[in-house]
């Protein structure tokens, strides 16, 4: 309970300086950052192993890991929007609902029974929908938040009755109980077919992918990395557990699932990002393709999965961040979003460009960045089963989110412009974080201990 | 051993000076390479790969940092070596954004050469990834012509082979029982069925870098878009990826789909090699030339390996050393022509032996190694695969040699047309431009070095082949082996 302990605290540390006697935004958001990262480095610290509350809630080492990498995201986002959140008008109010949605995420990844499950996901999605209004000035930040908040309580209605067919077809909503109650019959793949088409709306997994484009555009930037990062991330945690663990006897009804949902996702994705001009609805269902090839990954029932799937969004991590960082430093202080704003970005901001071209080498799956790395690993995970369409369709559209990817590159290092986006000093807390994104991807991918210890981190 | 690790050397530049020394020490480290390796095999030293290191990456999946080399390797290195100096020296004057330029072109020699020496197939397949995007930025940026398209093109078809490589070698990974390392995998036998299936994916995934025909077509726009240090790259030693990649994975570790596809193989690239000669005759730009007889040139490095005889592998990878020096220099010599005369047409050009006698002479000594002059490096290569072509007795093999040694006439036509014309006849009114006469001067030093390398290199070959034979003859020697055993 540890994580969830310190996230609470500063929840409750942020609600008394507010309510008290404040503080200006700049010391507001330092505090901030370094709470953050006391939360990321205890993360790291006395692992333990055990259930609460009954087997509700239970944690191990490799979710100890799971839940540091949401902290660095957390924690990063945190920096990388420090020029944005510093003209924000109601930051406490940001990080608490933020915190709160990290607080549900933990507890999700943690739980080990249906209903804490649920009750974790709505935690983890209602204060989004608050922050994706966050530009109060705005009304496609309004847009966005009312289709976010409609999407998913639809889509909490199905998992509610997803999971209430799971009870009255087995008897039990415990993860440790339900793998022995499960035998295939029918009414157990209709309930299974319902809880997977939730996991796949927060997942944006197509076809329930049409909120995140809208949702993704009209939010304020920080909001958007936290969705396409985090939450995202969380819920592939969540969804490997529920797949290789509690719902493994279903393993030959999952496997072409899973598969067809995860080609459909890369081309869909991939397609789509070909045509975009925003870049925030670029990088949207750029992370759509990304989530394709995470379920590629996914759908091999082996260790192998585990292991990559979990690198694999320890670089995403790393990959997004770096992206929306470059993209929240431009929009905040020119307020440009499209692309075509971005050309001859080279000649007078050479730090962001090449921050911005490393990171979206590792979203195309470039060595050396982590990139490659994460992205070879997910598809020799996805190969064990010998299906080679499935693999050349996946190592095909690898060519494609390539081709959308040097869109953006070429606009920043080879197109003329008039008039260039200027020169920008960003924040010391910027800079930071967007060095620390590119550390990332150029260290983790090539230096092969981060993986080794995933991988020993599964063994136990 | 000291050797290979600092091959891996990547220098970060701020001048060029550092570039161009980091480049030379390599190249000096080639020779101590290779004379190490002859006193290895001297001695006696029997096994196929030496300078062997291993280190573990990552183990659960049997991933290891396996790097050693063997005769082919040391060729390929050689080549590697004096393309990449060649190149440096060339690119000297280059203005714009100078630092980059040099970081993006020794980071396409680190590609290559961990290409060359990597003996585990994910290594292998890192490094052949890492050259893509250098390529794309050099072309787009420093590039000329229609250079954002040819660079698109360029980096999605090459990542479209790499694309099907990467399931070729998932393929043998997982058929071969979850190893990655070259020289476990050719112990282990897979079925045939399984080589089968795998082989088309690697060939073609490696032939899209070899301009296999039909996937030939990012050769002409990508050459001639690419600024000159970047053309000498793509055709020296970029292409000789892609061949060198057949051999050592495709043919080494699935012998017996080797045998069934070598006859389509033969086909292509015998269509490769006419229709790249035919296509050369109708070009009109000097840049253009080049590229598409680089298709032919190639096509002669795929017919040797698909003839599957000893002296027809010696003879590809020898071309494969042939050629890319060969084409590195005919790229220099075509840039130096552009940067002062500023055009690349043949028909604009005429009478340069008067104002430019030194790139005149290269030029000549180039096109004459084209088409194959006994005495250059062309003639010994295209040779020895001629000769091993004909030891198959079959029909259908005998004509595709005959049909590939006509081509050696069509090349002749070509080349004797845009040198002579480039170079004699009356000056063209572009060298009696009014005004400054001096702009049309001749080679200056750092041209004249990189050209001078890369005709030593080319002469060596061709007078003294026995070295360059006896070097890549064993390496050969151990995929017959592997392909006769398996034949019993």
């Amino acid at each position: 309970m540890k994580n969830e302990l310190l996230i609470a605290i500063i929840i409750f540390v942020l609600l008394f300086i507010k309510l008290g006697k404040g503080l200006k935004n700049d010391s507001l958001l330092t505090l901030v950052q370094v709470l953050l990262f006391v939360n990321v480095v205890a993360g790291f610290i006395f692992h333990s192993e055990g259930s609460l509350f009954s087997g509700m809630f239970y944690t191990n080492g490799i979710i100890a890991f799971q839940k540091s990498i949401l902290s660095i995201g957390v924690f990063l986002i945190s920096l990388l929007c420090a020029d944005w959140l510093k003209k924000s008008a109601n930051l406490p109010e940001f990080f608490m609902l933020m915190l709160s949605a990290l607080l549900g995420m933990f507890f999700m990844i943690s739980s080990g029974n249906l209903l804490m499950f649920y009750l974790s996901l709505e935690l983890a999605t209602i204060p989004v929908a608050a922050l994706a209004n966050f530009d109060l000035e705005k009304r496609i930040s309004s847009e966005a938040a009312m289709k976010m908040i409609l999407s998913s309580a639809f889509s909490s209605g199905i998992l509610l009755f997803g999971i209430s067919l799971i009870y009255g077809a087995t008897g039990t909503i415990n993860f440790s109980e339900l793998p022995q109650a499960l035998n295939s019959a029918p009414l157990q793949i209709l309930a299974f077919v319902f809880l997977v088409s939730a996991f796949g709306f927060k997942l944006s997994v197509v076809p329930f992918h049409l909120w995140t484009a809208d949702v993704y555009e009209g939010s304020p930037i920080a909001v958007t990395s936290f969705l396409s990062v985090v939450s995202k991330g969380s819920m592939t945690f969540i969804f490997i557990t529920a797949l290789y663990k509690v719902f493994q006897p279903l393993s030959d009804v999952w496997y072409n699932m899973i598969m067809i949902l995860s080609l459909a996702t890369m081309i869909i994705g991939n397609l789509f990002a070909l045509r975009q001009q925003n870049i925030k609805r670029f990088l949207a269902f750029s992370s759509i393709a990304q989530v394709g090839f995470i379920l590629l990954g996914m759908s091999n029932n082996n260790a192998l999965g585990n292991t990559s799937v979990t690198y694999f969004v320890l670089i995403y991590v790393f990959s997004n961040l770096a992206a929306f960082g470059v993209a929240s430093v431009i929009s905040s202080h020119t307020g440009k979003e499209n692309i075509d704003d971005y050309k001859g970005l080279y000649q007078t901001n050479p730090f962001l460009s090449w921050t911005l071209a490393l990171a979206l080498f590792s979203l195309a799956g470039i060595p050396p960045t982590a990139g490659f790395f994460g992205k070879l690993f997910l598809i020799t995970a996805g190969a064990s089963k010998g299906n080679y369409w499935f693999i050349t369709m996946a190592a095909l559209n690898l060519v494609v989110s390539l081709y959308y990817y040097l869109r953006v590159v070429r606009a920043i290092f080879m197109d003329k412009n008039q008039l260039p986006i200027e020169k920008i000093r960003g924040s010391r807390a910027v800079n930071f974080g967007l060095a620390i994104c590119v550390a990332g991807i150029l260290i983790v991918g090539v230096v092969s201990s981060m993986y080794n210890y995933i991988h020993g981190l599964f063994q136990q | 051993m000291t050797s290979i690790a600092l091959l891996f050397e990547r220098n970060v530049k701020s001048v060029k000076v550092i570039s161009l020394a980091g480049a030379t020490i390599q190249f000096i480290l080639c020779f101590f390479l290779l004379y190490a390796f002859r006193q290895e095999k001297i001695l006696g030293n029997a096994d196929d790969m030496l300078f062997q290191q291993n280190y573990h990456w990552f183990s659960s999946l049997n991933i290891n940092f396996h790097v050693g080399v063997d005769g082919i390797s040391i060729a390929m290195i050689l080549l590697t070596a004096f393309v990449v100096l060649a190149g440096v020296l060339i690119s000297w004057n280059i203005q714009k954004m100078t630092k980059e330029f040099y970081f993006l072109l020794i980071l396409l020699s680190l590609g290559a050469y961990g290409f060359f020496i990597s003996l585990d197939l994910f290594l292998l397949f890192f490094f052949l990834e890492v050259a893509v995007i250098p390529k794309y930025l050099l072309i787009g940026i420093w590039g000329s012509g229609k250079k954002e398209y040819s660079a698109n093109k360029l980096a999605l078809m090459l990542m479209g082979g790499s694309a099907l490589v990467l399931v070729g070698i998932l393929g043998v990974y997982f058929a071969g029982g979850r190893s990655f390392d070259l020289l476990q995998l050719s112990q282990i036998h897979i079925p045939v069925e399984t080589q089968k299936i795998i082989f088309p994916f690697l060939f073609i995934g490696f032939g899209v870098f070899t301009a296999l025909f039909p996937f030939h077509t990012w050769v002409p726009d990508g050459h001639s878009s690419a600024p000159t240090a970047g053309s000498m790259f793509l055709a020296g030693i970029s292409m000789k990826l892609g061949g060198y990649g057949c051999l050592r994975v495709a043919t080494y570790l699935l012998p017996d789909a080797a045998k069934e596809y070598s006859l389509i193989i033969i086909t292509l690239a015998a269509i490769a090699i006419l229709y790249g000669a035919f296509a050369t005759m109708m070009q009109k730009d000097l840049k253009y030339i080049n590229a598409y007889s680089s298709v032919s040139h190639c096509g002669f490095v795929l017919l040797g390996i698909g003839m599957l005889t000893k002296t027809a592998i010696t003879g590809a990878v020898m071309q494969m050393v042939s050629h890319g020096l060969m084409t590195a220099l005919f790229f220099a010599v075509i840039g130096m022509i552009y940067e002062r005369t500023h055009t690349r047409l043949v028909n604009e050009m005429s009478g340069l032996m008067r104002t430019m006698p030194f790139i005149m002479t290269v030029l000549f000594i180039v096109g004459l190694c084209s088409l194959g002059l006994p005495g250059f490096s062309g003639f010994v290569a295209e040779m020895t695969v001629f000769m091993g072509a004909w030891q198959n007795v079959e029909i259908a093999y005998r004509i595709a040699t005959i049909a590939a040694c006509m081509s050696i006439v069509v090349t002749a036509v070509y080349i004797l047309r845009a040198v002579g014309k480039t170079a004699m006849g009356p000056a063209s009114p572009l060298t009696s431009v009014p005004g400054d006469r001096s702009i049309i001067s001749d080679a200056k030093w750092n041209e004249k070095l990189a050209a001078a390398l890369l005709v030593a290199g080319i002469v060596a070959i061709g007078i003294a082949p026995f070295w360059l034979n006896d070097l890549i003859k064993p390496g050969s020697e151990v995929i017959i082996q592997k392909l006769s055993q398996l034949v019993k």
